[in-house]
């Protein structure tokens, strides 16, 4: 007699969303796992008149990198850039002292002259305030404005070293021009870092995806 | 009694070819699925070392026309020497010599933790001219060695098996500076050969290197 279903949970291995059915490390049972990609999708979080997108569980030391994707994220109020900041327990407090550096390339519709160079403004020194990502702030009022972008946060557990981390995003600015950002800069503590939160700075995220990859 | 066997139409899943089986979202079931683009290669972990290589065909190392693309990762890079940077070479001769001829850019930008020095700059005395020695991946004699200071980013080398083109890498890095402050180098440029790249050497200018990097190939 042919077997012609099998339920998920007739097998011996304790199910995982999202993760494979693969050989286990001794080669003589089943188990759940990550194979073939490096590339983890852990979380994604949709905003829709958002206060704030957290991500405060997936972020321990299974992963020596993190990656943010940051899709069109949309500004209810005019004139905002999307900012970060990190937390050291839990998402209670998103206060992580941060030096960053801070610079982008933009560029109008117009074709007016370019902007190139470092942006003292958008920049922390050893400031526990939220990091601004987008330097050129997306529009409340054009429906199709919006930034994306990545986030590189290197080893967040490592209670040894400083944490370390890389933006690079484009943003269509409220004054109809492209902009390139580049942040980055390290958040000055030993603590293991095991929550990131992404907000504007004033209003709701009207819209957007953020996902969150764990790189193996 | 034990079930031990299954047939590949088994399972309740539609079949698609060359994807494998996962654990649904919910996770109530099981559904197809395929493996990401980016596989890791190798990872290394340093300890008080000259140099990390990754050569072509030695402890399951992969640096040939299997991919296309390739991505290093650098994690908690910290040197032993105060005041020191991270370079890198290539060989075309599976690391018997790290001496490709080089064109590159760098520039980079800063920022001291006491709020002054924000700039972007174009450092000349970084880049290569048809160098063939070491290639800067952070400002010369920048990177602290106190114990809560390291370097992390990540740099790509496109197709280095060709011998047709030259090989294109560009790098990322991001660092604590001796003197307390945050540098992020932006590297970019050829390895002026015609030759393949078959091994990659990172090491410190002065002194010896610690941390993790890893390979990764992008499937073609």
């Amino acid at each position: 007699m042919a077997i012609s279903k099998v339920n998920y949970n007739s097998l011996n291995v304790t199910p995982s969303a999202s993760k494979f059915l693969a050989w286990d490390s001794d080669a003589d049972a089943l188990a759940a796992s990550d194979i073939g990609g490096s590339l983890n999708l852990i979380s994604t979080q949709t905003a829709s008149s958002s206060a704030s997108l957290s991500f405060t569980s997936g972020i321990d030391s299974t992963y020596k990198e993190y990656i943010f994707k940051i899709i069109n994220v949309h500004p209810s109020a005019s004139n905002q850039r999307l900012a970060v900041n990190f937390s050291v327990d839990t998402g209670s407090n998103y206060n992580v002292t941060k030096t960053t550096t801070s610079f982008r390339a933009a560029h109008t519709e117009a074709d007016g002259t370019p902007d190139f160079g470092y942006v003292t403004s958008q920049d922390l020194a050893q400031g526990t305030g939220f990091q601004n990502l987008f330097i050129g702030a997306p529009s409340s009022a054009g429906n199709d404005s919006s930034g994306s972008g990545t986030l590189h946060l290197f080893d967040p557990s490592n209670t040894t070293f400083v944490k370390h981390f890389i933006f690079r995003g484009s943003s269509y600015q409220e004054n109809d021009a492209a902009c390139d950002s580049f942040i980055a800069g390290y958040g000055n503590t030993t603590s293991a870092i095991d929550a990131v939160q992404f907000k504007f700075v004033s209003g709701n995220i009207d819209s957007g995806v953020i996902k969150m990859y764990g790189v193996t | 009694m034990a079930l031990t066997k299954f047939e590949y139409n088994s399972f309740d899943v539609t079949p698609v070819a060359s994807n494998g089986f996962a654990f649904n979202s919910t996770p109530n079931g099981l559904t197809t699925a395929s493996a990401g683009a980016m596989t890791l290669i190798k990872t290394q972990t340093a300890s008080d070392v000259a140099s990390v290589e990754f050569k072509h065909g030695t402890s399951d190392v992969v640096l040939d026309g299997t991919y296309d693309t390739y991505l290093f990762k650098f994690i908690g890079m910290h040197p032993e020497t105060d005041a020191t940077d991270m370079t890198v070479n290539f060989s075309v001769d599976t690391g018997s010599n790290y001496n490709v001829s080089k064109m590159t850019t760098f520039f980079r930008t800063q920022h001291y933790e006491n709020g002054t020095s924000g700039v972007v700059a174009y450092i000349a005395g970084n880049d290569l001219t048809e160098g063939t020695g070491e290639q800067y991946l952070n400002q010369d004699g920048s990177m602290g060695a106190d114990n809560d200071q390291c370097l992390a980013g990540k740099m790509y080398l496109f197709n280095p098996s060709s011998t047709t083109f030259v090989k294109h890498f560009m790098s990322d890095t991001i660092e604590v500076n001796a003197g307390d402050r945050c540098r992020e180098a932006f590297v970019a440029g050829y390895g002026n050969t015609t030759s393949a790249i078959d091994a990659v050497r990172f090491k410190c200018s002065s002194g010896n290197i610690n941390g993790t990097i890893k390979l990764y190939g992008v499937t073609k």
